[in-house]
């Protein structure tokens, strides 16, 4: 490494690669630069290619940013520019979308990488959520903690249980001389489920999807593990935009990343997008399922029917919301809504965030009963 | 930044590729090159991909190239100090209080610590390797925890002081992506994505590791694996199901089931998903037929 810090022309590309990849938004450490440099010198370097491995290797990008990657390192190492083109995304099926650390950089008026395919049929365009304070849901992020189900980890903690705690019983001892005069229990401590929160954005559903946005802030916010994504006629993970603590820029964030609002439903599609990742899926590996639509369903029910089958497979609980349910008349009597029925724990209300609220802290507490008290 | 250009007489990403290769692994250019730098950087190893794509393999297959132990720490929601570092032996301390009586006796001798995976490699380096697998299955707690022992090679017990490693032991992470992984442990290792070999590096594993394999039917394997790949399944096959499939299908064959249908009766050890394998039924003879060139 001396050798190579005496000859600062040679180093001077991959200083400004490294400046590039920041200003792009990967993550490289001043420490991680320097093993850059010094792994090409191991590998001799004799080809470009020898740098390009050694960069992959030191820096990391995550396999989606691999082409962004890879266009950068031309950029700086060929003075080559190279736009990394946009992943085409099978047509029939609605694209998934998680920005990962990118989502932070998006500008309003950026184009959306994956826009190439939008001129299909998708209407797609931004919409301002209206900045509205809610005391009910400062409520519910204070209920929320107490409130979400909880199983037991693999931790443990003191308490009164079965177990014996062997380090406290040796400490008492200790203590006292190598007398024990009673012997210290332990439990395994409880931990949160994840939840999993699922919002339909489809025109249907137009009235609802900002209220049921900033109740999902207050989720993320008040709650550990909570995943949001948004189903219309894509997939899209809000979850690191709503990570934000600032309501307003949380919600600015995630609603410069849904890119289908109002759109038309695709739901079961997107549902089975959301299960064929396996990233994804595993989010709902065990976790209460808060799924928000109206289940009007474009197309026939099948679909929809097959992805519940497998969510409600994964899922610890599945609780489904819509608006609809507001209406005491209502009944489900859409073929998507009868169809799912068998596959849900619970049909409940979710006009507005006040309700959603309500139903999502009573079922939480334990109201898992089978009583569909709307089907 | 200790380097050591040469390890074991491995010098190069050629030379490991090739010892990798003796030890029936076949490690294309990236995973050799991010093998050969974790090595001689002295830094960790992450290996990251879906499941099935020969992670814990390699790790295996390079403990094997450097003639060490593979010392494998599988890990699990919750895990935590004692399952990964070390414990002391609460009884037999108990015990030795007890006899001690009156008498002085070190409670925090080496022979009241139970030594865990990273502190056996830590002891030692020169004889063990480390495997750290699945990572995204612990919890953030324990990411943070490990930064220390990625970045130093050192453990702190509080009532022994720090123990360092007389040099820098090899370790392995590998990853299955179920959740991203910090940036600060990112850094401190060396990275490589392992994803689907390309066909023809496929054929040779399969060839490989299933000796009972003919030519051909590990080319036809391979291309019906891929087709599949390419098909919305909850769970796409990995590498070790494409040899498991060619072998199986190959041990039919032999007791007499014709070839395309030797294929398609062991399509359990390459699907194991009823909803997979309801959904690839119907296109089986498409997908089997189009490899018969």
């Amino acid at each position: 490494m001396s050798a190579l810090a005496t000859l600062p022309r040679a180093l001077a590309p991959f200083m400004a690669f490294a400046q590039a990849l920041r200003a792009a938004g990967f993550a490289v450490a001043p420490e991680q630069a320097s093993t850059l440099i010094a792994a090409v010198g191991l590998l001799g370097p004799t080809s470009l290619m020898d740098i390009r491995r050694a960069a992959h290797a030191t820096l990391g990008p995550a396999p989606e940013r691999r082409d962004e990657f890879d266009a950068l390192f031309d950029e700086v190492f060929l003075g080559r520019t190279l736009t990394a083109e946009a992943f085409g995304e099978p047509e029939d099926m609605p694209a998934a979308y998680d920005a990962g650390e990118l989502e932070m950089l998006l500008d309003a008026n950026e184009e959306d990488p994956s826009g190439a395919d939008a001129s299909v049929a998708e209407r797609l365009f931004d919409r301002r959520f209206e900045a509205d304070e809610n005391e009910a849901l400062r409520a519910f992020a204070r209920a929320l903690p107490s409130a979400l189900p909880r199983r037991r980890s693999r931790r443990m903690a003191s308490g009164q249980g079965r177990l014996a705690d062997p380090r406290r019983a040796f400490r008492e001892m200790m203590r006292k001389d190598g007398e024990i005069t009673h012997l210290p229990r332990r439990i395994r401590r409880p931990t949160q489920r994840r939840v999993l929160f699922l919002v339909d954005v489809s025109g249907s559903m137009k009235a609802g999807t900002d209220g049921a946005l900033r109740l999902a802030h207050a989720l993320v916010q008040a709650a550990e593990r909570v995943e949001v994504f948004t189903l219309g006629t894509r997939l899209t993970r809000v979850t690191r935009a709503l990570h934000h603590r600032n309501r307003d820029q949380a919600l600015a964030l995630a609603s410069g990343l849904v890119a289908d609002w109002d759109g038309g439903t695709r739901l079961g599609e997107a549902l089975q997008v959301f299960l064929s990742v396996p990233r994804f899926a595993s989010f709902a590996r065990g976790a209460l399922v808060v799924v928000l639509s109206d289940g009007l369903e474009r197309g026939g029910p099948e679909a929809l029917s097959a992805a519940m089958q497998r969510l409600n497979g994964l899922a610890w609980s599945v609780l489904w919301l819509t608006p609809l349910a507001a209406d005491r008349s209502f009944r489900a009597e859409t073929g998507a809504l009868k169809a799912i029925l068998p596959m849900i724990d619970r049909l409940g209300n979710g006009a507005n965030p006040q309700a959603i609220a309500v139903e999502v802290l009573g079922f939480a507490k334990g109201q898992r009963a089978p009583s569909r008290v709307l089907a | 930044m200790a380097v050591r250009r040469s390890i074991l007489g491995i010098d190069g990403p050629e030379p490991l590729a090739r010892s990798l290769r003796d030890a029936q692994y076949i490690a294309d250019e990236g995973l050799a090159t991010a093998a050969y730098l974790a090595l001689a950087l002295g830094k960790p190893l992450l290996l990251e991909g879906a499941p099935g794509v020969g992670k814990t393999e390699a790790a295996k297959a390079l403990a094997s190239v450097l003639g060490r132990d593979l010392v494998r720490l599988q890990c699990y929601e919750g895990i935590d100090a004692s399952a990964a570092m070390y414990e002391w032996n609460f009884p037999r301390q108990m015990l030795a209080i007890r006899q001690a009586g009156d008498a002085y006796v070190n409670l925090y001798a080496d022979e009241y610590l139970v030594a865990r995976p990273m502190l056996q490699v830590l002891q030692a380096p020169r004889d063990r390797i480390l495997l750290i697998d699945e990572i995204d299955r612990s919890d953030h707690e324990f990411e943070a925890f490990l930064l220390e022992f990625l970045s130093d090679f050192t453990i702190s017990i509080p009532e022994r002081g720090t123990i360092r490693a007389p040099e820098r032991p090899v370790v392995i992470l590998t990853s299955n992506r179920t959740r991203e992984l910090h940036e600060a442990l990112r850094r401190r290792c060396v990275y490589h994505w392992i994803g689907y070999p390309d066909p023809a590096l496929e054929a040779q594993i399969v060839m490989m590791r299933a000796s009972i394999v003919a030519q051909d039917t590990a080319y036809r394997v391979v291309a019906a694996v891929g087709k599949m790949r390419a098909q919305p399944l909850a769970k796409p096959p990995g590498v070790a199901e494409t040899v498991e499939w060619a072998e199986a299908a190959t041990l039919l064959n032999e007791q007499g089931v014709p070839w395309p249908r030797a294929f398609a009766r062991a399509i359990g050890v390459v699907l194991k998903d009823q909803d997979d394998l309801a959904f690839i039924a119907p296109r089986l003879d498409a997908i089997l037929m189009g490899t018969a060139a």
